[in-house]
């Protein structure tokens, strides 16, 4: 063997090296090399077992240590509750439907400004879109106003509509319609002109040609921009609810650090958390299925 | 507003473009200043425009949205310092070791769901409501941009840089200066571009939400309670103003950068 052979041989066991030190040997992979033979299949279950218990060690570990600095009453539960407490306070308020009760409110609220703010905005989105001339006219003035954020909004139009019900929708809606706008225009002007020269020699009726081109094509453009206004829409309300409200899941937060229930606290963030959460991850998983409905990629 | 300009039918120049743009706001400042500033309608809403264009120079109270803006700007500094050395430490440390961060990045991202602003009751309960609340709600709301970029940054440099940092045995200063650095800079400083916007809202809205002390956001707070719509108004073209000036400067200012990096 020459010596550059020997030489290549060295730096691909080092990279091999590299490898195995990238990845350590899992029980997984292990298994794999063992040729998933019957015995490997016992090692598998550890594997993923080991592999949805390395992310919960951190949390359960931080819990423990939570109960215990708490529970020991090293922190006052007026800085700190302990886990139990916050439980226990979780499945009353539970109980007592007072998260229902501020849930049902906060969503009503998000449902009333959505459907204003997206109605709204797609009919916005959809002019600029179609109409260069709109959007010369308009582009400007909408992006000046695009650039203020939902939070300047806030003290404008509590002088203009006071704190009630009409605030929070108008800001929820104004939230909502500015990515709708965005991407439904963005995802009019996007449909490849191929397409549209296409529906034109095939000589398409309107109906036609919206139908089969049009809404496909910018389909899922404007469901981002809709996943995209739900998101700030939460955000908006929650900040709009611990500003300027007497129910709902933002104000609740507000109500336990005035009674200094920091258990309370800690519930509406738990609460707020899961539901951001969901509404992204449905709404992710929704827009997936849409997009792969979509012939741009054809 | 560059995505305006692309798709210009030929025929029209870029100027009579931009013109077309001043029509519609031009007609509402005419049409303002025809109703309101010459006294035709009134209203305690409905506010002379040169009250506000002048209240930031002329006015006693308008006059104090400049120290305001000086003490959020200070406050801004200070909580991005924190939030993003935290930020970036975080996500190189998790980069760097596979089993740091299988055990630590899903606690970070399940966090990360909360709303930041979510995040206001349980600092004040634990910080007060002074400057030490704010600062840390400010250092929430950058850590998690900075750390999402960073550990995303160290993810995209190709695996063969690391291999030849391990064939040569570089020490883990040099590999941290040299390559993963480098590496994720990119990234990192996307990271600043969001979390600059995002610590400007965050630092805005603690001061309006928490409402002791100084600050663009105090002062927003204050002009509401007068009943003062010119000065709210002043508050939130300086609010929107600052926010724009601080994306557009860091992004031109990064993209610069990065172009320099690639030669």
């Amino acid at each position: 063997m020459t010596a550059a052979g020997s030489k290549i041989q060295a730096v691909s066991q080092a990279i091999a090296g590299v490898q195995m030190r990238a990845a350590p040997l899992s029980f997984d992979s292990l298994s794999a090399r063992a040729g998933r033979l019957p015995a490997g299949v016992g090692a598998s279950v550890l594997g993923s077992v080991s592999r949805w218990a390395t992310p919960l060690a951190l949390p359960a570990l931080l819990l423990a240590a939570w109960q215990l600095v708490a529970g020991a009453g090293w922190m006052p539960p007026q800085i700190l509750p302990a886990p139990s407490i916050v439980v226990a306070t979780f499945v009353d308020l539970l109980r007592s439907g007072d998260i229902v009760a501020g849930l049902r409110i906060s969503l009503w609220r998000i449902a009333i400004g959505f459907a204003i703010g997206a109605s709204a905005g797609l009919a916005l989105g959809i002019l600029l879109g179609v109409s260069a001339r709109a959007r010369a006219y308009l582009d400007p003035l909408l992006h000046a106003l695009f650039a203020i954020p939902t939070l300047g909004w806030i003290p404008i139009l509590i002088l203009v509509f006071g704190i009630e019900e009409t605030l929070k929708v108008v800001i929820i809606a104004k939230a909502v319609l500015v990515p709708i706008v965005l991407n439904t225009s963005l995802g009019i002007r996007n449909i490849p002109p191929a397409y549209l020269e296409v529906a034109e020699t095939l000589r398409l009726r309107p109906v036609t040609k919206l139908a089969r081109l049009v809404v496909p094509a910018t389909l899922p453009t404007i469901f981002t921009g809709l996943r995209l206004g739900v998101s700030s829409a939460f955000i908006s309300l929650i900040v709009v609810e611990m500003l300027a409200a007497a129910e709902g899941v933002g104000y609740m937060m507000t109500w336990g650090r005035t009674l200094f229930q920091i258990d309370i606290v800690i519930v509406g963030m738990i609460v707020v958390g899961l539901i951001g959460f969901g509404l992204d991850a449905g709404l992710r998983r929704i827009e997936r299925a849409v997009s792969r409905w979509s012939p741009t990629d054809v | 507003m560059s995505d305006v300009t692309v798709d210009l039918p030929a025929r029209k120049s870029p100027a009579a473009f931009r013109l077309q743009g001043l029509v519609v706001p031009g007609a509402i400042v005419l049409v303002w200043l025809a109703a309101v500033d010459s006294g035709l309608v009134r209203g305690p809403l409905l506010v002379p425009l040169h009250d506000i264009l002048t209240g930031w120079l002329l006015d006693e109270s308008g006059r104090e949205i400049w120290p305001a803006l000086g003490v959020s700007l200070l406050r801004l500094a200070v909580g991005f310092a924190i939030g993003g050395a935290l930020g970036v430490a975080a996500g190189i440390a998790l980069g760097l070791s596979r089993p740091a961060q299988q055990a630590v990045a899903p606690t970070v991202h399940a966090v990360r769901q909360i709303t930041l602003f979510a995040w206001i009751p349980l600092l004040t309960a634990w910080f007060g409501n002074g400057e030490a609340a704010k600062i840390a709600f400010i250092a929430i709301g950058v850590f998690f941009p900075m750390f999402v970029n960073t550990e995303q940054g160290l993810r995209t440099i190709p695996a063969i840089y690391r291999e030849v940092a391990f064939v040569s045995r570089l020490p883990l200063w040099k590999r941290l200066t040299k390559l993963i650095l480098p590496g994720a800079l990119p990234a990192i400083l996307i990271g600043v571009e969001v979390a600059l916007l995002t610590a400007w809202i965050g630092t805005v809205g603690a001061e309006y939400a928490i409402g002791t002390g100084r600050g663009v956001g105090s002062y927003l707070a204050a002009a509401r309670e007068q009943f003062r719509m010119d000065l709210v108004l002043v508050g939130v073209l300086v609010l929107a103003i600052v926010g724009y000036a601080l994306s557009r400067i860091s992004g031109l200012a990064f993209r610069r950068l990065i172009k320099w990096r690639a030669r």
